[in-house]
Formats: C-alpha cells, structure tokens, sequence
C-alpha cells in the first residue's frame, strides 16, 4: 500500500481507531492522571487520601534507592538488548530460510513466548537451586553457583531469562523482515561476486534498519516493566541487586503501604519510558514506519 | 511472621505484573473479583482463608461445619495464597470491598485497619460474651488490641518460634544441641568442617532472616529493647544491645552458619525444610508451623523420631530471660465494618459456635498444632506428637515474654523497611551501625 492510499483510507476509516481509543484511554489516560494526583497525596491504601505537595517526590528524589533502581534497570536493559539483538538477529536470518526443517526449528524455538513469565521463573528458580537444582543433582560443579544469592550473578541470570523469554519473539519480526528483502538485491549481489558474509553485512542488516529499530524499541521500553519474571525469582534480592524501578514501586505501594512514594516512581517510569521511546524515533529517522523495499514501497 | 502455610508460591505476579500494568499497578484501585465482596441484604458472610494443607483442610472444613449447623446463615468462602491473600485483602479493605471476616496476624497491619475504620470494635461484644473470652488463651489478646480495644478475636494456633535439630545428624559426628551462643558457634565449625551446612535458612523469604534477630535482641538486650523500638523511641536501633545482636549475626554469617546460597532460598518452597530433613543442614530455626510440614513432606523424619526441637540458647551475659519467645500469639479474625448488618450478624455467630468449636481443635491438635484455647492438656498429652505439643504449649504458657514477630507488630511502612535492611544485613552489605542507622530513621512510621 503507498503512502498516499494509506493516508487516504485513514479519513474514512476513522472510527476504527474507536475502540483502541476507548481501551487505551480506559487503561491507560485515566490511570495515568490518577497515578499523577496520587504522587501529589499521602495515602496508606487504606483510609482517606491527604494531599501532601510535594512530600513524596522530595522523599523518593532524596532516597538512595532510587538512583540504585534507575541503574538496576538501565543494567538489565542494556544487557537484555546487547543479548537479544545479535542472537534474534541471527535466528531471524536462519530462520527465514524456506527449508522445512527451518520451518520445524522456528516452531520449537516459539515455546518460550507461549509460557508465563511466573512459569518460567519458577522453573528456573527450581533448576537453579544451589541445593536441590541441576547443578547439584548432575554433580556439575560449574554448574551449582549460588546463582540467585551472589549480586553479580543473579543480575546475569535475570538478564539470561529474560533473552530466553524474549528471543523467540524479536526471531520472530526479524524472519518477517528478512522474508520481506526482495530476491532481486541478493541475485544482483552474487552477480557482483559477493559471498555470504558480505550479502549479509551489505543488503540483509541495511535493509533490516527499520526492523532492528523497532524490535529495540520494543526491548528497552519493554524492559521498564518487567516486574513478574524478576519478582519471583529473586524478589529484587539478594538485598536489592535486582531490584528495578517497577519492582521498587511495587514495593514502596503494596508492601510498604505508601502510595504516594509509589506513584511518583510510577510517574518517573513513564517519563523515562515516554523519553526512550523519543530517541529512539529520533534515531531511526523521523518516520521509521516507512518502507525502505523497492518495488513494493 | 509471614507464613502458616506449606506452600505460597507466588502467583501473585500473574495479576499484576503485565506489561501495561505500570501505572495501573501503583493505581491499586483492583478490587477482588466477585468471590468477595459487600453484597446487598440477606447476603452471606463472606471469608478469606489461606490456602496450604494441612492448615487449609481445617479452615475449609470449619467452614463447612458451621453451613451445615446454620441452613440460614452461611458463609462463603474464598481460598488464596499467603503473599496473594496478604496483598490483596490490604487492597480489598481500601476499596471497600474487604470480606465480612478479616483474617490476620493482628499487631501493626490490624493497627493501620482500625485506625482506617475498615474494622468493627468488638470491645463491647466480648465484654457481652465473657465465656468466648476466657475460653481463649490470655496471651493471644495483646496482638489483637489497639490503644486499649479489642478489634480481632484470636484464633487457630499459638507458634513460637522454635529451634529445630536433625538428630541423626548430630549423632553422626556425635555433636549436642547447643546450649549457649558459644556452643552455637562451636557446632558451626564442627559442622562446616563435615561438609553439612551448620543452619538451614530460606533467606529470600526475608521474615526467616528476622526471627535470628528477634531471638538475639532478646538474649542479649531483653524484650525491652524491641519494646523501645515498638513504642517509637528515638534512635532504639541503636540501643548497645541491639548493635551486638547485629554484630553477632553477622558474625555467623561469616563463619558460614547458614547453607550456601541461602539468601535465593524460598520458604514458599519448602526447601529451607527439605535441606533439614534430609541431612543437609544441621539445624533450623523455624515457627512451629514447621513441624506439621516436616510431618507432611519428611518421610519418616518425624514418625521416626529424628526431629529435635529446642529453645534458643541464652547468650552468654545476656539480659534476656532463657523462658521469653517470639512468634505468633495467634492468627486473628477482625469484622468488617463495611459490611451489612446481617453479614455483621452472621460472622459474630461464626466467631460464637465456628471458631476453634471442638473438631477444629482436635483437627489443628492431629496436625501439630496447639490451639489458643485453655484447657487442652489432655488433649495434647493424648496425642501422638505428645512431646512436641507440650513443648509448644509449655514454651508459650510459660514464657516471661512472648514478642509477636516484628513484621506483624509494626506497621506495614516500617515492617518493609526492616525486612529491606534485613537482607542486606546477611548479605553483609550493611553494618550493624549503618542497619541501626537506617532503622532509626523509620521510627514511628
């Protein structure tokens, strides 16, 4: 579909847009504003809310938890996308070959995307138990670390996990995107006597510009709001090694009864969510739905 | 203390924990979904009940008992998962949509229920109904009272927190009980150098870290200290007994006390029990809860006789009275004062002829529990696990002091907080004085 048709339709078929509208202002506009007033009140969640200025945002600016947090989270997200772009990439690629075994292949490589976040932490938590878990019951001494109780590890595991989880699914977008590269450039390319290698670096991760833009875009905000995965396996632990910024408001709201604390770190999520998703616009260039495929833009 | 039940895993993610839940989450306007609720006249009582066996059994069948005696007034009840139950029965009382029947642990989370009025006085009522009152062990009321008024009626099972042995571990390398701090520290080398973990711990739990410190606060500096702590004085954490307390658990962190990678072990999971009965930690401190678990999961670990079970030893030069415990008094059953006249009437008739009638006491007594009722020697004496109930009911009958588990006796705020520092405390990256430092600074919240 070009351009011009797209923005055509758009007019007419407004009131498609309605219902996502409807939900997204139900869900998310709504909330929003209330999460905003509430950072502005101090309420235990249970008896009347007072409005307390600006007592909760001096509280949370002033703490040194919420530097930790910020950097917590900045950790798991820089490493979960340094983890998932190259291997998601690569499966991608592999995968959008049409041989069957591939087709086979990228079938099993979908199950974890099928899986619940509390499963596969659970699951994990199990194997990785430094006493009843895989290492010890194989007697693999590499194996039995006390994975989730030594800081630097647990954050690796988390951040393990996590790719586990998500790789199938960023596989996923690139194999759409590598389908999408018209045959015509690689023909052309080993016309020019290009190998492999070089097709790939050349034509493939060019041509995958806007898909590698959206699939981190998708990562990094994304990875704001793990909460469930990280909540059960390690509760933020061991002390607050892996405690990012929604397990922190979690904590702060429904465990620490102050609402108030809570909202703002549920504010500033936003912002630094709302701020990442910008730049990494800005970065892809200032309308990244557009094709880059000739002939079929 | 967090947890009757033998298993909570953590479900509680799956309702919360969604993408788009980042600003819906810290809402917390999610109320229970049509199992509870207030209900308009002639609706029944409604009950949250935590769910675990064998606990659950006994709650459930309580229940039932009480249906089946009163076609008229039934109540409904709604099972659920400890940490689930807690975080969501505290949203559910915010939003005026808690249960007729609040379940609980009393202490600071009834405290910041009553100061809300989201729970009925019931003051008045047992002033009506003395006989409910003196039925029930005196201890149990403390945790229930707020500036003077009763807001709960105690229930279930009175649990001190207990030592707990492996004797066919000790006997292996032909080790004794300890008896005192230094004893205590002696057995860790010796255990340690026979490659078997001195102390059993699910250190990620956080309230399994807390109960080392309420015992060594007691033994080393008495209940006065926790008790200066609790009324709000300024800069308690910092009292000279409570830095050697801390000072001292670090300490047996150091000399690796407990197992290896204790601080990612779940007492959800049960597996801080496991590594007891299979002889791989030594020793475990542990609510008396533990022993039906152990029961449950064991094997022949209880039937045969390879379970032992203590106080926690005085503490050389300590102030502490070797009697005094800590735990839970009682679990509690408050009214919610949201709910309709007729469910207030159904659930007072429950707390009358349905809470701890006699089959529930023999039921929690067949289990390993000792009820808050008076009067149940025999009973206990009659039972199969004669030794350890008596122990049980003598320990909390005869203790100079029984503290209530800090968690449950301070409010939520402080409560989180402790528990935060806690597990950076036995991770060892907090000094006693930075711990203190830390705690000071939420007193009184």
């Amino acid at each position: 579909m070009s351009a011009a048709e797209t923005s055509a339709r758009r007019g007419s078929l407004g009131w498609l847009a309605v219902p996502a509208l409807v939900f997204f202002v139900g869900f998310g506009v709504i909330p929003l504003v209330g999460v905003l007033l509430l950072s502005f009140t101090s309420w235990d969640g249970l008896g009347d809310i007072h409005f307390a200025g600006l007592t909760s945002w001096t509280a949370v600016l002033a703490d040194p938890g919420l530097p930790h947090a910020l950097w917590v989270t900045f950790l798991v997200m820089a490493l979960s996308w340094l983890a998932q772009t190259p291997i998601s990439l690569l499966l991608g690629v592999f995968l959008a070959g049409s041989q069957r075994y591939r087709a086979m292949l990228s079938v099993l490589y979908f199950v974890p995307l099928v899986l619940s976040s509390a499963a596969i932490a659970i699951t994990y938590k199990a194997l990785l138990d430094p006493n009843f878990g895989l290492g010890a019951g194989l007697r693999i001494s590499l194996l039995s670390q006390d994975w989730l109780g030594e800081p630097g590890l647990a954050l690796g595991v988390v951040v393990f996990v996590v790719s586990w989880q998500f790789i199938p699914f960023h596989s996923l977008i690139y194999q759409g995107g590598v389908r999408q590269i018209p045959r015509s450039l690689y023909e052309a390319a080993e016309l020019d006597g290009a190998g492999r290698v070089r097709q790939f670096f050349s034509i493939t991760l060019p041509q995958l510009k806007y898909t590698i833009i959206t699939s981190s875009t998708l990562m990094v905000v994304g990875s704001l709001t793990f909460f469930d995965l990280i909540f059960v396996l390690t509760a933020g632990g061991p002390g607050d090694a892996t405690r990012v910024l929604a397990l922190d408001m979690y904590k702060r709201g429904f465990q620490a009864n102050l609402m108030g604390p809570a909202s703002v770190i549920a504010v500033i999520l936003v912002l630094v969510g709302l701020a990442l998703a910008l730049v990494l616009r800005r970065v892809g260039g200032r309308d990244a739905s557009a094709s880059q495929l000739d002939g079929a833009a | 203390m967090a947890s009757t039940t033998t298993s909570r895993r953590t479900f509680l993610s799956l309702a919360l924990g969604l993408p788009a839940g980042a600003a819906l989450a810290a809402c917390g306007t999610s109320g229970p979904s049509g199992t509870g609720g207030g209900g308009g006249p002639g609706a029944n009582a409604s009950y949250w009940y935590l769910t675990g066996q064998p606990q659950e059994g006994i709650r459930v069948d309580a229940v039932k008992r009480f249906n089946a005696a009163n076609p008229s007034s039934q109540i409904t009840a709604t099972g659920f998962q400890n940490d689930a139950f807690k975080t969501k029965i505290k949203t559910a009382i915010g939003a005026g949509q808690a249960p007729t029947l609040i379940w609980g642990w009393g202490g600071g989370t009834l405290r910041s229920y009553a100061k809300a009025g989201q729970v009925d006085d019931l003051t008045s009522w047992f002033a009506e109904n003395p006989a409910i009152k003196s039925r029930l062990l005196p201890t149990s009321f403390d945790a229930a009272t707020v500036d003077g008024k009763l807001y709960a009626m105690p229930c279930e099972t009175v649990q001190p927190i207990v030592l707990f042995y492996n004797k066919k571990v000790f006997d292996s390398v032909g080790a004794q009980p300890p008896q005192s701090w230094g004893e205590l520290m002696a057995l860790v080398t010796t255990f340690n150098n026979k490659n078997i973990a001195p102390f059993s711990l699910g250190g990620q739990s956080r309230w399994t870290n807390m109960m080392w410190l309420e015992f060594l606060f007691d033994r080393i500096g008495g209940p006065e200290v926790f008790h200066a702590i609790f009324a709000g004085e300024k800069n308690s954490w910092s009292n000279p007994g409570a830095i050697e307390a801390l000072t001292k658990l670090q300490d047996l962190v150091k000399a690796n006390g407990f197992i290896k990678g204790f601080s990612s072990i779940t007492a959800d999971s049960n597996a801080d029990q496991a590594l007891l009965y299979t002889g791989r930690a030594a020793m475990m401190l542990h609510g008396s809860w533990s022993y039906g678990i152990q029961q449950t999961n064991g094997g022949d670990f209880v039937s045969g006789g390879s379970i032992g079970f203590q106080s926690f030893p005085p503490v050389e030069g300590g102030k502490g009275d070797p009697s005094n415990t800590v735990g839970n008094p009682a679990q509690y059953i408050s009214i919610s004062a949201k709910a309709s006249a007729d469910e207030k009437k159904i659930a007072k008739q429950y707390l009358t002829t349905g809470v701890l009638a006699d089959d529930e006491v023999k039921a929690w007594i067949a289990t390993g529990g000792v009820p808050v009722v008076q009067g149940t020697d025999s009973q206990l004496a009659a039972s199969k696990d004669a030794k350890f109930l008596q122990f049980i009911y003598n320990t909390a009958s005869k203790a100079k002091a029984f503290g209530q588990s800090w968690d449950q006796a301070l409010s939520p705020t402080a409560a989180e907080a402790l528990l935060d520092n806690i597990s950076k405390l036995f991770q060892l990256t907090l000094s006693p004085q930075q711990f203190a430092d830390n705690m000071n600074a939420v007193i009184g919240q």
